[in-house]
């Protein structure tokens, strides 16, 4: 399980850049639950997954998984308990070396890192299999560099680094954003496939509001830092794309009513 | 040809410091010129052990461990200080320099005394072959330069051998991936500054084994010896990744052990032609700047030479 709670952050403090970038974020996932982060640019949805991830430390607020309370711990040491597939596709491989180099040094998330010879023939083959499942032919590819592949292809494997082992929590930033529409229908099927077989818990940020209606078993919303919608079970099923859309521009129109208000507010007062 | 074999030695002997720069400038991306300093840390503290008659093995053992510290060193303050990498490296040089001074208590000293592992490769090259000199292809040849030659290569080898396997377990192979990607090695679960730390270590070691060889083939151990050892290194990797490419990893070892041993025959034909002493580090500089803007030079040119190529179809 992951449990969020009363987390706060703010860049860029005491400067005029001042951010507040999340503002007393709870959030309880439950094992086994699928969720989908949306929100408008710069609500804070990809800071959110980046707290967890330990990209940088929060002001205050404690984040656990599975009750091992990681709010202090370094980035690397987190990555025992989660798997994390990023929006750029070059940030979750190194292209200069080979999938099964890649893929082997998934293998080990979490764990010590010896000076045993890294590619055995117990993982290779089992390598082979995991790869053929991705259905790209990848699987007689395994010695060539990760940088030659498309970037749907380097999702595709991302992901699957991404659960080699079975990580507590996976973190999905937008990981198709950045690909052609017909890959990504690819990396989120194949997502899809992955979470269910594996019960995985996951967060899911994306601006697809196709995925956000079809995909996963909860959705929350964000803005400015905070989440202000939260659809579970039934409610969740019942959305569609349509529905989304018209909340975001609720929200929308709340923020210019804001605005409104606080420029009256301005010529009667100041 | 004892010039010829003399400049073969050297230049295996310095293809280690060519391999500890193929690591930290290659592998991880990362521009430590820790070695001017560790080199003579290496050489240092072998030969005031030699000196205080120490087993050169342990001796030799004693400089990789000095280099080892010092990169080790550089890497702490690049990555738990977050000073900028480069500085690192001055800074840790720059100390080494007093830090070598007082190892060796003076400037300068001399093994022409002690026992070093070049009189053991004597002795066993002498041993095998029973004379004084012997006919190579109709060169004469001294079998004691022979002997150390050989043990060099041999040295090399092994040191080749042992990195090439290195880089192939799961802690050296998640040292390459840090030099390519440290968002995706945090992401896995490693430290990527522990490996930075770790990889200049091992690549400073290099470089301090280095220098205490050079130090026992040389006789002797100088606190300026160190003076133009990483621009010597950056020479050999880019000669050897001009012979035999950056394909892969035990190519890239191959090719810097090769660059290093061309270099040294360049630099022996150089002076050798009257290329003053003094003039030889501006030469290595120059060279290097060469290899550096070259690639880029090339491809400038290409656009236009491809316009020209394909003029007729347009």
């Amino acid at each position: 399980m992951l449990d969020i709670a009363g987390v706060n952050k703010t860049f860029n403090t005491g400067t005029p850049n001042e951010l507040r970038a999340l503002r007393g974020i709870d959030l309880k996932v439950l094992d086994g639950s699928f969720v989908v982060v949306i929100g408008t640019n710069g609500s804070g949805k990809s800071t959110l997954l980046n707290a967890v991830a330990g990209s940088f430390l929060v002001d205050s607020g404690a984040i656990k998984v599975a009750g091992n309370d990681i709010t202090r711990w370094a980035e690397w040491r987190r990555a025992k308990f989660i798997g994390r597939v990023f929006q750029n596709p070059f940030s979750g491989t190194a292209a200069s070396m080979s999938i099964a180099e890649n893929l082997a040094l998934a293998a080990y998330r979490g764990k010590r890192r010896g000076v045993s010879w890294l590619l055995g023939k117990g993982l290779l083959s089992s390598m082979r299999e995991r790869v053929r499942e991705l259905n790209m032919g990848l699987e007689d590819r395994l010695k060539n560099a990760i940088g030659s592949l498309s970037g749907g292809q380097r999702q595709a494997l991302t992901l699957l680094m991404a659960t080699w082992l079975r990580p507590q929590v996976l973190l999905l930033d937008e990981h198709t954003a950045a690909l052609d529409p017909k890959s990504a229908d690819q990396v989120i099927a194949l997502t899809d496939a992955i979470v269910k077989r594996e019960n995985l818990t996951a967060l899911m940020v994306t601006h697809s509001m196709q995925q956000a209606a079809s995909l996963g078993d909860r959705l929350i919303m964000m803005h400015r830092g905070q989440l202000i919608q939260d659809f579970c079970g039934a409610e969740k099923k019942r959305l569609r794309p349509e529905d989304l859309m018209a909340r975001f521009e609720e929200v929308r129109r709340a923020e210019l009513l804001d605005e409104s208000a606080a420029a009256m507010l301005r010529r009667m007062y100041v | 040809m004892s010039l010829l074999i003399g400049a073969l030695t050297l230049g295996f002997i310095f293809s280690l410091i060519a391999l500890g720069v193929l690591i930290s400038f290659r592998v991880f991306s990362f521009p430590d010129i820790t070695a001017d300093g560790s080199s003579t840390l290496g050489a240092a503290v072998a030969a005031i052990l030699l000196v205080n008659h120490v087993h050169p093995a342990l001796a030799t053992a004693a400089g990789f461990a000095g280099g080892f510290l010092a990169g080790a060193l550089t890497g702490m303050l690049a990555t738990k200080c977050r000073i900028n990498g480069l500085l690192s490296g001055i800074l840790v040089m720059t100390g080494l320099y007093s830090v070598n001074l007082r190892i060796m208590g003076r400037s300068n000293v001399s093994l022409s005394g002690a026992s070093t592992l070049a009189d053991f490769a004597e002795r066993a090259g002498g041993a095998l072959i029973g004379r004084t000199t012997f006919n190579a292809m109709g060169w004469e040849v001294a079998s004691r330069e022979a002997s150390i030659l050989l043990a060099a290569i041999a040295f090399i080898a092994l040191a080749g051998c042992v990195m090439y396997v290195f880089f192939q377990t799961s802690l050296g192979t998640a040292m390459r991936a840090t030099g390519d990607n440290s968002q995706m090695v945090r992401a896995l679960g490693v430290s990527d500054d522990n490996m930075i730390i770790l990889g200049l270590a091992v690549s400073n070691g290099l470089v301090g084994l280095g220098g205490a060889l050079l130090a026992q083939y040389q006789r002797f151990a100088d606190v300026q010896m160190g003076i133009g050892m990483v621009v010597w290194g950056l020479a050999s990797v880019i000669i050897g990744e001009a012979l035999v490419g950056t394909r892969s990893l035990g190519l890239s070892i191959t090719g810097a052990v090769m660059g290093s041993v061309l270099f040294r025959l360049l630099v022996a034909i150089a002076l050798r032609m009257g290329l003053n002493p003094n003039d030889l580090k501006l030469a290595t500089a120059v060279f290097v700047f060469l290899a550096l803007v070259a690639p880029s030079l090339l491809k400038r040119l290409k656009p236009f030479g491809h316009k020209l190529a394909g003029a007729p179809n347009a």
